[in-house]
């Protein structure tokens, strides 16, 4: 059987998709705004506050304050995209988001870098493995994960023409690039990248790029493997998932976050609920990250093709 | 515009609604809520620029929020009073299915309400954020906005007092209810803030203080002279020197009313020093 394959002729950091689509934002939409704690250059927002200075807030280190200050920017029509950390933009400032941004229903965009564990040597401190947790359990807030430069930008100018709060989530690493420049992003819209038979793989971030490889390898060892990109975790695109596993009968979900809270619990969910089904997880296991090379620490932590191949077979062994 | 005598009436009037709504559930925050009546009637009624019906940008209007959100019973009396939601819904506080939440929410779709508060210490963020967009929309009206003095014991109001000054906000005027309590007695035995005119002016802000902040004459002189201070590249603090449960002689100069409702004994009492005036709703 012929499977789609990918590659890949560059590579370049999801922040960078980001800071592509703000800067487009910002020549097409006069409502949207820009806030940033001290990090312009680490989110790439150097662009749109280069063309438009009067529609960017430079809030200095005082994440709460700028929670507060996008969501009253929202009254009087602007659409705030705060950019900093992903540890930053969820956990240090949690209720600030729930109460000023979630239960008040405000349009921000919280768009969030060096997510997860990739962004390398800073640590633990930095490396937040819990966000995708944090944010999806508020009620309304959408949560959306891109895998790679394309995808991050079409995603960043698709969340402005979302009415609602945004958890958008990317990182630091350079990634292959490979998905179309023009393949235009719907917020809840899983994407199959290849058909199979023998197990469905669905990851989220950095981790689509690793399920795509360890299909190949599994392909070369007579495995089908169809690997879905779920690049929105909330709300989570089910029939994509049921339709799929009605075919494999068993699930690998891949993801950089912890698996308490992560895309793989979501996806428990739907399969408790609507198709009871073998499931193994690719994630952190309830751990902090630490220092190293991002290469390094997802070898460590088991969170590339080696460890999506080891538990593919897992769970077929398991049907 | 309604005169001195009217708005004393609406004051009276509100003190009757907090104490009937506190009463009525058992449950909310009657002391801070009587202590800030006069601010609250002489804002909407005599200082704040409102169109009339409820649009939630607030385009071409002054615009006020509440930080310290658990003040909800006056807040939501003179807004119904100012004609945003009927005033038979007073009725429906802290009830299930009502739109009068215990503290003030955007959720229920309640007329008036901007944003949801009660979590405190981020209303000051939110109301920068509003006055910067009107700055951005070329709107030349006001933001207004109150907190209480023991709210400013959260650290992200200093965060927002530091950004406001920064980039010249000169387009808010935040008030501070200072009635030198909170829950766990004095402020200044609690958590001493020192002398907050002083700390306000070392962050570059325009003080005013009204040190009589339940005489409406002197409200309407004090925000007068904060309005008129206004649009000079600073923000404006007031510095609203009130006494909680003011009104009711027995939960005056106490922090025992903050969070505490009238038994029925108590309610008789305390309605009968505050004849009714416009109308019980």
């Amino acid at each position: 059987m012929l499977m789609k394959t990918y590659t890949y002729t560059e590579k370049k950091d999801t922040r960078s998709g980001f800071g592509a689509g703000l800067a487009e934002l910002g020549r097409t939409n006069q409502n949207v705004v820009a806030l940033c704690a001290d990090l312009v250059g680490s989110l790439k927002m150097d662009k749109f506050i280069e063309e438009n200075p009067e529609r960017f807030f430079q809030v200095g280190i005082a994440e709460a304050n700028m929670m507060g200050i996008a969501a009253g920017l929202t009254i009087g029509g602007k659409i705030p995209f705060t950019g900093t950390f992903a540890n930053f933009s969820t956990g240090r400032v949690y209720d600030q988001i729930r109460q000023s941004i979630a239960y008040s229903g405000k349009n921000v965009k919280i768009c969030a870098s060096h997510a997860g564990l990739t962004l390398g040597e800073d640590g633990a401190t930095h490396q937040i493995l819990e966000d995708i947790g944090l944010m999806k359990m508020l009620p309304g807030m959408v949560v959306i994960n891109p895998c790679d430069y394309n995808q991050t930008k079409a995603a960043t100018l698709a969340i402005a023409e979302h009415n609602g709060p945004v958890y958008l989530r990317f990182g630091r690493p350079s990634v292959p690039i490979f998905t179309p420049e023009d393949q235009k992003f719907e917020i809840g819209k899983a994407i199959k990248m290849t058909e199979g038979t023998d197990v469905t793989i669905v990851a989220t971030g950095h981790l689509v790029w690793e399920a795509l490889e360890a299909s190949k390898a599994l392909h070369e060892q007579g495995v089908s493997a169809e690997v879905i990109n779920i690049h929105t975790i909330k709300p989570l695109d089910e029939e994509a998932i049921l339709a799929s596993i009605a075919k494999t009968g068993c699930i690998v979900t891949a993801e950089e976050h912890n698996y308490l809270g992560g895309l793989g619990e979501s996806v428990s969910r739907v399969l408790a609920l609507k198709h009871p089904t073998p499931q193994e997880f690719v994630a952190t296991n309830d751990t902090f990250g630490e220092s190293g090379t991002p290469a390094q620490l997802m070898d460590k932590y088991e969170l590339n093709s080696a460890a999506i191949i080891k538990k593919a077979k897992a769970v077929i062994a398991r049907k | 515009m309604p005169n001195t005598q009217h708005l004393k009436d609406l004051t009276i009037q509100a003190r009757r609604d907090i104490l009937r709504m506190v009463h009525k559930v058992n449950s909310g925050h009657p002391g801070g809520s009587l202590g800030c009546a006069e601010f609250f009637v002489t804002l909407y009624n005599k200082i704040m620029d409102r169109h009339d019906g409820f649009d939630m940008d607030g385009i071409g209007e002054d615009l006020f929020f509440l930080s310290n959100g658990h003040i909800s019973p006056v807040y939501y009396s003179v807004l119904a009073r100012a004609g945003y939601f009927p005033v038979e819904e007073l009725n429906t506080f802290r009830l299930i299915n009502s739109r009068l939440q215990g503290h003030p929410t955007t959720h229920e779709g309640l007329p008036g309400i901007r944003i949801a508060s009660g979590s405190l210490g981020q209303g000051m963020s939110v109301a920068i954020g509003a006055a910067q967009a009107k700055k951005l929309n070329s709107d030349n009206h006001l933001i207004y906005s109150l907190h209480g003095d023991g709210e400013l014991q959260e650290g992200q109001n200093w965060e927002a007092i530091m950004y406001a000054s920064a980039k010249k906000v000169d387009n808010l005027i935040s008030t501070v209810d200072l009635n030198g309590k909170q829950i766990d007695g004095a402020t200044d035995d609690v958590l001493a803030m020192g002398d907050l005119k002083a700390k306000f002016e070392a962050f570059d802000w325009i003080v005013v203080e009204i040190k009589e902040g339940n005489d409406i004459e002197a409200i309407l002189k004090g925000m007068a002279e904060a309005k008129s201070k206004t649009g000079q590249g600073k923000p404006v603090c007031v510095l609203l020197e009130t006494i909680m449960g003011n009104g009711v002689d027995f939960m005056m100069h106490t922090h025992a009313w903050h969070g505490k409702a009238p038994n029925d004994e108590q309610l008789a009492s305390a309605l009968n020093q505050n004849s009714e005036t416009l109308g019980d709703y």
